[in-house]
Formats: structure tokens, sequence, C-alpha cells
């Protein structure tokens, strides 16, 4: 009972806003162009809903092909480092850099790299970058995790380099690997869809090209309806993240 | 012959000075030497000089150095928490590069042998703190070494666990043989548990008194209500007493 309660109980909240809001609306006279009303919003969304899904997975492909990218070159330098600590302090920098200065602001150097002709690449590229902090940083503070008892264990047994790495370091990361990614996953689709807004993404339409037409268009109720995609993807990706974090550790500790 | 000995030992930390020494101790093959004092006293350190962990300021140490052939156990059971018992168990093996059919099989002899055979696919978090604390044992003995170090293997257990967990290490000894250093705070599991015990100082740790426990090991737990454990618990503590003081 109290537990259908407090499912209950959200959904009110949010039905009783876009009650207010529609009422708000029409009492008020409210131009479309300046507030849509939820109703015009959910009927702009039932007409393009074909044009913002295919948009919605353009923007969602970007952002899983920058995610991988980023997974695959953060746990190559981190690997890398641990097995050389002195290499940690030289890049550490130069990650904290990247991290530090505003996508916005390589946008149009990585076009020029990406080629012209290939946006979607910048914008992948661009995404990646966002998302590559979360798990480096991860990976790192996670392979310096072991217990260090095991690390002496590990000492004493007179492990090689990479039985320790193999054996304890990876798999102590694995908690912080996990909590990494699904820090990136939140991030490549914001990085994916800045980096589409400053890049455009040619051919492929994802939701930010959306979002940007519409209001060139002046159609708000469009870009509300882009925008409510866009965040339930968001919330998606962070529950999918959420469950398999979930799934691992039941696994990872065995309860 | 010696199984180990540390000679004329000295350790400094920087910053915080001299932890141990001078300090000498020279173990016997088989035998099963306690180290009590306050916290301070520089006993862990003493254990992580007969493992090779650490390095002496001054003096020499005497170990045997093979693979295998130094086991510790910790405070807590420092087993891996994303592998199952025998897993852990067999990792001194898979270090050493026994292969993984031999290995398991031996791991499961060693889990046998401290009573979890039925356990071996659990992992750390499905078994109880003694029930760790004996994995974690057979993983030192799976090896079959010749020097057992124990670092206040008792002190986060229970009175019953720990009275089990000492009967099993002395059962466990009379198969193998090893020679035991064994660090604690606790008198009397010092007394029953040692053929030696050793009294040292807090600041820098040095030796303040040194006892035999004139019992043939493995002792019965009647030992616990003997004269001889009585006499020997209460001249342990005076020693400790004193070492206090001083």
């Amino acid at each position: 009972m109290k537990r259908a309660l407090g499912a209950l109980v959200p959904v009110l909240f949010v039905a009783l806003l876009l009650a207010a809001w529609e009422i708000a609306v029409r009492a008020l006279n409210v131009p479309a162009y300046l507030l849509p009303a939820p109703s015009a919003v959910a009927e702009a969304l039932a007409d393009n809903a074909g044009l913002l899904a295919a948009s919605a997975w353009t923007t969602l492909s970007m952002a899983l092909a920058a995610l991988v990218l980023a997974s695959l070159t953060a746990l190559a330098i981190a690997l890398a480092i641990s097995l050389n600590p002195l290499a940690e302090r030289s890049v550490r920098p130069v990650a904290v850099a990247l991290q530090v200065t505003p996508i916005v602001a390589i946008a149009p150097l990585v076009n020029i790299w990406a080629g012209l002709d290939h946006p979607e690449r910048a914008v992948i590229g661009l995404a990646a970058v966002v998302a590559f902090f979360p798990i480096f940083s991860g990976a790192i503070t996670g392979l310096k995790s072991a217990d260090p008892d095991l690390e002496r264990l590990f000492d004493l047994y007179s492990a090689r380099r990479v039985q320790r790495l193999l054996r304890l370091r990876l798999p102590s990361a694995v908690p912080f690997l996990l909590e990494g990614h699904k820090v990136a996953a939140g991030l490549a689709v914001i990085g994916a869809v800045v980096a589409e807004f400053v890049s455009g993404s040619g051919g492929a339409k994802g939701l930010a090209w959306r979002l940007l037409e519409a209001a060139n268009r002046l159609q708000t109720a469009k870009m509300f309806a882009a925008l409510l995609i866009l965040g339930l993807m968001g919330v998606a990706a962070h529950a999918l993240f959420q469950a398999l974090e979930e799934a691992v550790l039941k696994r990872w500790r065995g309860r | 012959m010696t199984a180990a000995a540390l000679q004329a030992i000295e350790v400094d930390y920087p910053g915080r000075g001299r932890a141990l020494g001078p300090f000498s101790l020279a173990l016997q093959p088989g035998e099963i030497v306690a180290l009590v004092g306050p916290s301070g006293c520089g006993k862990s350190t003493a254990l992580r000089l007969l493992a090779g962990l650490e390095a002496p300021t001054r003096g020499q140490v005497q170990r045997a150095a093979g693979r295998g052939e130094t086991a510790v156990v910790f405070q807590a059971p420092t087993l891996m928490p994303w592998a199952s018992a025998l897993d852990n168990v067999a990792l001194p093996l898979a270090l050493e590069g026994v292969d993984r059919a031999q290995a398991r099989r031996r791991a499961q002899a060693a889990l046998s042998s401290v009573g979890l055979s039925a356990a071996h696919g659990a992992k750390p978090a499905q078994l109880s703190g003694g029930m760790a604390m004996r994995a974690a044992l057979a993983r030192a003995l799976v090896t079959a070494p010749k020097l057992l170090l124990l670092d206040e293997p008792f002190a986060a257990l229970d009175e019953i666990t720990r009275r089990g967990l000492a009967a099993d290490i002395h059962r466990l000894w009379a198969q193998q043989k090893p020679a035991i250093v064994f660090v604690t705070h606790n008198v009397e599991e010092a007394v029953y548990m040692a053929s030696r015990v050793l009294v040292m100082t807090p600041g820098p740790g040095r030796l303040q008194a040194e006892m035999t426990v004139d019992a043939t090991l493995p002792r019965p737990e009647g030992f616990r209500t003997s004269a001889l454990f009585r006499e020997m618990v209460e001249r342990t503590s005076a020693a400790l007493a004193q070492a206090m003081a001083a």
C-alpha cells in the first residue's frame, strides 16, 4: 500500500503540473510560439513521431559510438599508466586540460580535422572527449583501489606485473569502472547534442538539428516534443547503466 | 638450523623515529612463537620483516626466500571479494604458475582441512567472519610453507570462533609443522597457542621478557584450565604490565 502510494505520488504531481500548465495557457491566451499547451506538445509529438524517433536514434547512435570510443581510449591509457607509475604524472595534466576546456571551444578545430564532409565524425569525437574523463578518472582510481594487504600478499608471492594487473588491480577497479561508465553515458548524450549544435550532423539529422530547425521556424511545440524525447533518452540511458551496474556488482560481490 | 631469524634489527620511520629495535629473534623449525605487546611495540613490523615485505634500517633478516615458503595471515581475512573461496585459496598456486586443475585440487584439499569443503563456491561476502578467516588460513597453508606469520588473526572474532580457530591452527600445525610467529594483544591466546612467548615494550619495540610454555603441542582445550596455563598467563600479564610502565 505504502509502496503503491510512493509510486503514485510523483505521477499525480506531474499530472497536476501539466493540468495547471494547460489551464493557465488557455485562460491567459498565451501565444503558442511562446509557450504551447501540453496538448499542443502531445499533438506535435504525434505528428512528428517518425521524424523525431529517427533523429533520436541518430543522436543516440552517435552518443553510443562516442561512449565506446571514450571507453576504449580511457581504458587503454589507464592500463598503460598503471604499468608505468611515471606516466600518470605526465598524462593527468593533459587529461585535466582536456576536461576543463569547453567542448564548444574546441568544436571548430575538431570540425576541421574531421573534414567538413563528415560532421558526424566531429560529433562523435567531441562527445567522446566529454565522456572520456569520468571513465579515465574512474579507471585510474579503481586500478589503485586494491586492498593494501592484498597488494602485500601479491608481493609475498612475487607476483609478476601482469598477474597483479589481471588478478588484482583490474577486478578491484570494476565498481569504479561501472560508475565511470554510468556518468559517461549521460555525458555522451549531452556531448552529442552540444556537438551537434556547433558542428551540425550532415545528412544524418539528430535531435539537436530538429531543435534548431523548429526554433528557426518558431515551432515551439515541436521543440518541446524534441526536448521531451531528449530527456527521456537521458533518463533511459541512465536507468540502463544503473541496472547494468547493479547486476554486475551483484555478481562481483556474490550478493 | 633456524627457520628464520632477525639479527640486531633496527627499524626507523622518517619523522616518527625508532619503531623497533634493537631486536633479535631466532626461530627454530616447527616452533610456535607469540609476540605480545601493547599497540605500537613494533610487533607487526617484526612480522613484515620476517615476511620480506619491509626492509630493516639496520640489522640482518634471515628467511626462507623461496616462493610460497613464507605465508602471512593478516588481521582481516583479506580475500578477493570477486573470487570464490576456492579461487581465493588457489591464488598462491596460480601466482606460482601451478596448472589450473592441480591448483584447484590442492585448494580444495586445503579448504577441506579447515572444514570449508562445502563453501568452495561461496564469495567472501557470503562467508561468516570465522569462515573467512579459516579460508585465509587455508590460502596460507596451500603452499605448505615453512614459515607461517599470523598478524592478530583473532582480533575481529568472537570468543567461541576464536577458540575454534586456535584449535584449528594447532591441528594444521601438527600436519605440516611450519614455524609459526603470531602477533597478539591477548595474553591467554598467546599462552595457549605458543611454545614461546615474547613480551615487547612499546616505542621503540624491544624485548621485555621471554617465556617458554612447557607443554606439548597441540594442546587440548583442557589446557586452558590447567595450573601451568594460569601461572603462565599471570607471568606474561605481569611482564606486559612492566613493559607498559617502562
